[in-house]
């Protein structure tokens, strides 16, 4: 017999949820000229918004959950608060 | 074919694996154990060539079959009473999810107070988890259920609980005829899913939907829910074709001709039931058995096909549905049966909780009190 798509199945989608950085209360602001490359930053985040290439942040879908400002060991990463100075 | 003497639990461990299952989970409860024993000892020894995985809790056990039946995998596990009770998440996430999944429910009385004998608490308490439920009433029916529940539950993509009494099934010994394994493979080849998890895929599965999205998957769920019915009724049609066997479609009818009074049950006190119905006709008393095999979906419409015009329906309940007055089975029936016209009087009386007995002699005169009632 032939079957409707019945399974909730869904494959993954640049953005399919909407701008989740407007979750953000704080962001994360990196200091190239403190930052050695290690890509700690880029395996840590949960959300893979670190470019593996310039280690660019994509504030679009950046949570601000703060995980690779508390791993980087250069400390080249600092939580800013949103809407503040 | 051949005939053998043996327990239901041993029906069912040789019916799964004949049916040739890739995984079994299983965790140990009064009176399921020996299934999932038999089942360790065929995969133990190769006969079943299938992967067992021995878990902490029934909670994991239908955490992993669901899984397990979400990478293509035919899938088969058994619990009793508070094992199923700790499954109810999963429960409603493996039908939801629409995971082929059978699972035999060896019926067993639930806590407090403790008890290891049958009723239909464990089963009817899982009514709406979206899981079609069968109840068989001999080894024979076990035996053969667990094929049906298996082409039902992968043509629909719906899990099937094959429910059975403990004890008096799960431990008697009764003679049942096993099938050439060249005909179950006929009747049930090969699983084929039409989506599994795969890395290759890439895709996920359950994920979180709008409520715009998730309605229609459940409003799905129930709709196929209805359809399952009519599988279930061609397919055991199909079964007797090539085995002979049959034990009814969706009610098991005894002694049908010019029946007036309706005895409804399920389980093996609807085969006692038989009796009871012999000891009335002998007394002029026009009694008819309904033994109930599919308690879902709930098949409404063939119940009302087979009560003629002011039928009288006795309803016995080895549960209770607390807060209505009556068990499960009266509350089903009262609903299913309230567009009628005419005047069918229904009651009921719930028996039987923890094992009670109950032999033939006692079932009738159970019956003649409803009598009196509905006079």
């Amino acid at each position: 017999m032939s079957k409707p798509v019945v399974y909730p199945l869904s494959q993954p989608a640049n953005g399919a949820g909407g701008p989740t950085g407007t979750w953000r209360t704080e962001r994360p602001v990196l200091s190239p000229e403190k930052c050695t490359g290690c890509l700690l930053c880029w395996i840590y985040c949960p959300e893979g918004v670190i470019s593996k290439k310039d280690r660019s942040i994509n504030y679009d879908f950046c949570k601000g959950c703060g995980i690779c400002a508390v791993e980087c060991p250069k400390k080249a990463i600092t939580m800013v608060k949103e809407g503040g100075q | 074919m051949k005939k053998i003497l043996d327990t239901g639990n041993a029906a069912c461990a040789l019916a799964v694996k004949a049916a040739k299952v890739d995984m079994v989970a299983a965790y140990p409860i009064t009176p399921q154990t020996s299934v999932a024993e038999k089942l360790a000892a065929y995969i133990g020894s190769g006969e079943l060539q299938a992967k067992y995985l021995p878990v902490e809790s029934e909670h994991s056990v239908m955490s992993a079959v669901a899984a397990a039946a979400a990478v293509g995998a035919r899938v088969f596990t058994a619990t009793s009473s508070q094992g199923l009770l700790y499954m109810h998440e999963i429960l409603h996430y493996a039908a939801g999810g629409r995971l082929s999944i059978v699972m035999a429910n060896v019926n067993r009385a639930v806590c407090a107070p403790w008890c290891l004998y049958v009723d239909h608490q464990d089963g009817v308490s899982q009514r709406d988890t979206g899981w079609i439920q069968l109840y068989a009433a001999s080894n024979q029916e076990i035996y053969d259920s667990i094929f049906l529940a298996y082409k039902v539950a992968e043509a629909i993509n719906i899990p099937v609980m094959v429910n059975y009494d403990g004890f008096l099934l799960s431990h008697s010994m009764m003679p049942f005829e096993i099938v050439d394994q060249e005909i179950i493979d006929e009747f049930l080849p090969v699983f084929q899913p039409d989506w599994r998890l795969h890395p290759d895929w890439g895709g996920t599965f359950g994920n979180v939907t709008p409520s715009d999205e998730y309605a229609p998957f459940r409003n799905r769920l129930a709709d196929d829910m209805i359809k399952a019915g009519e599988l279930i009724k061609n397919y055991a049609r199909e079964y007797k074709e090539l085995t002979g066997h049959w034990h009814g479609d969706l009610f098991d009818v005894y002694r049908p001709e010019g029946g007036e009074y309706f005895l409804l049950s399920m389980g093996s006190m609807a085969a006692e039931m038989e009796l009871a119905v012999d000891i009335l006709r002998k007394e002029g008393i026009p009694a008819t058995g309904l033994r109930l095999r599919v308690f879902r979906p709930f098949p409404g419409a063939e119940l009302s096909r087979l009560l003629p015009p002011d039928a009288k329906l006795l309803v016995f309940d080895r549960n209770h549905a607390f807060g209505t007055g009556g068990g499960v089975l009266l509350s089903e029936a009262k609903s299913v049966l309230f567009d009628r016209k005419d005047q069918v009087k229904i009651t009921g009386q719930v028996m039987g909780l923890g094992g009670e007995d109950l032999p033939g002699d006692y079932l009738a005169q159970k019956a003649r009190e409803m009598m009196e009632v509905l006079k």
